[in-house]
């Protein structure tokens, strides 16, 4: 079983998840920048996130074998902030960097005006710069949001097939089908889908344009959650070809679009007299 | 490190050498007059820059796109300023291609210098060995010299990629003091002493270059 992930913060997590991704059959990744929990208070801060986003964590995924490629945007969470919507200004210097494959992940948090504002100018930078957008649905008054977020699509210059509409559910699944978008689902321990709950949604809906991701981070969540929604799937009588499209086609496709992705790794130092350079520390 | 355009031309596919002839066209510092020297695109970045920037999808290999970011430095010979902000501002690859290229652009120690010491912080040990080039060979003081030695040690980062070493090393008892503490302490701990500390402690037995 080969896995991409496409939805981790890698940033949050350690060395052994690494390990246990690679084991578990995860060889790509995509790390939409996000809120780090704690709230940001100048640009200057999310220049040094892409950064990492685009040096340091790279890096460290290569250490196990696992392509890294981000997702950059301003998160809808702290585009009502006034201290950090400048940030704006600063992505379209980002945008251009191999590494980057979508704007994200931009879209809802509470539907505030600075979110909508937020929301359509990077919807407008994803055209721009050829990019497709990654685009979170809010968590709560989910339906609305979704809604909301499929008229802000509509609006802009983007096509849907370049719009990946994500943490859906039983609830907004349908709308989402219907609008042309990719689509997204989170599997979590305790909250978004489940394991079961997804295979439900792959046998009502089909794995056509559908991505499965673990959006592992800080909180209560689990990067393996791909292999297990693999297995799942498989327990429930879809086939090896199912299971590929759904957790490595379908990603590599809808990520494909931006030109950039770049699946084969190479192990840092690997040219370096077959020393693996592994550590990376003191 | 620094492939000719030839070179470089031979080992890309064609869309991709079309791609670097447009490039390096885009670099190549315009004569007086020129309507196209300096062009711009609508953010007010330099379309080299642009270029510089997009060199990994357009050549299609790390390693030629390595190439094509010094071979494009090379050309624009961009002055100290826009080297450290291209630098500052860049992925690690494009900070790698900086490394790279400090020997052959005009970059004064002073204005180099603190990119070194910027890779050096780093525990990326692709920016460790880039930083330890001919230019470092060259401007990075002892001091800073040794501790970028060691940690090619903590790191794994092989000493061959230290241009100069030999050069450097031979004679420097501080050094060899430095390289015999850190031996002593992996032995006071049970493990063994790395290949690469022996071969540089041997170093520094030889004379001055």
């Amino acid at each position: 079983m080969r896995i991409f992930d496409p939805h981790i913060h890698m940033t949050s997590r350690t060395t052994d998840d690494y390990r246990a991704m690679h084991a578990a059959g995860v060889r790509a990744v995509v790390e939409p920048s996000f809120w780090l929990g704690q709230p940001r208070t100048s640009p200057d801060s999310f220049c040094d996130y892409f950064d990492a986003l685009l040096g340091w964590e790279p890096f460290r995924a290569a250490q196990h074998r696992i392509a890294h490629h981000c997702t950059l945007a301003l998160n809808p969470k702290e585009a009502n902030d006034p201290r950090c919507a400048p940030v704006l200004e600063l992505l379209p210097r980002y945008l251009v960097k191999d590494g980057v494959v979508a704007v994200g992940e931009i879209g809802y948090d509470a539907m505030t005006p600075a979110e909508d504002e937020a929301l359509a100018a990077q919807l407008q930078l994803a055209a721009d710069h050829g990019l497709p957008a990654l685009v979170h649905t809010p968590h709560r008054d989910k339906l609305t949001g979704l809604l909301r977020t499929l008229d802000a699509v509509a609006d802009c210059a983007l096509p849907p097939g370049r719009v990946l509409l994500d943490h859906l559910n039983e609830t907004t699944v349908k709308a989402a089908k219907d609008s042309g978008a990719w689509l997204g689902f989170s599997v979590y321990p305790g909250t978004k889908m489940d394991e079961h709950r997804m295979v439900a949604l792959l046998k009502e809906y089909g794995t056509e344009q559908v991505l499965v991701n673990s959006a592992a981070d800080w909180g209560d969540s689990d990067p393996l959650k791909t292999a297990k929604v693999g297995r799942a799937m498989l327990a429930a009588g879809f086939g090896d070809d199912d299971v590929d499209l759904v957790l490595w086609r379908n990603p590599v496709a809808f990520y494909g679009q931006s030109g950039r992705l770049a699946l084969q790794v190479a192990v840092p130092g690997a040219s370096h007299e077959g020393n693996s350079l592994a550590r990376g520390g003191e | 490190m620094l492939l000719s355009e030839q070179d470089l031309r031979s080992r890309l596919a064609p869309q991709g050498a079309a791609w670097l002839t447009a490039a390096l066209a885009a670099a190549r510092p315009a004569p007086a007059g020129d309507p196209h020297a300096g062009d711009e695109d609508e953010e007010g970045v330099p379309v080299w820059e642009l270029r510089f920037a997009a060199a990994g999808r357009s050549c299609g290999t790390p390693e030629t796109a390595a190439a094509a970011r010094v071979l494009l430095l090379h050309t624009a010979r961009p002055d100290e300023a826009t080297v450290a902000r291209l630098y500052r501002q860049g992925t690690a690859a494009e900070r790698l291609a900086v490394l790279h290229a400090l020997p052959y652009l005009d970059v004064a120690a002073g204005a180099g210098l603190p990119l070194v010491h910027d890779a050096l912080r780093t525990n990326d040990t692709r920016l460790i060995a880039a930083a330890l080039g001919p230019y470092a060979a060259v401007h990075l003081p002892a001091h800073a010299w040794r501790h970028a030695v060691l940690k090619c040690l903590f790191t794994g980062v092989p000493v061959t990629v230290v241009a100069g070493l030999a050069g450097r090393a031979g004679g420097d008892g501080e050094l060899a003091r430095m390289l015999r503490d850190f031996a002593a302490e992996r032995t006071a701990a049970g493990r063994g002493v790395p290949e690469d500390l022996r071969h540089v402690l041997a170093l520094t037995a030889g004379g001055e270059a």
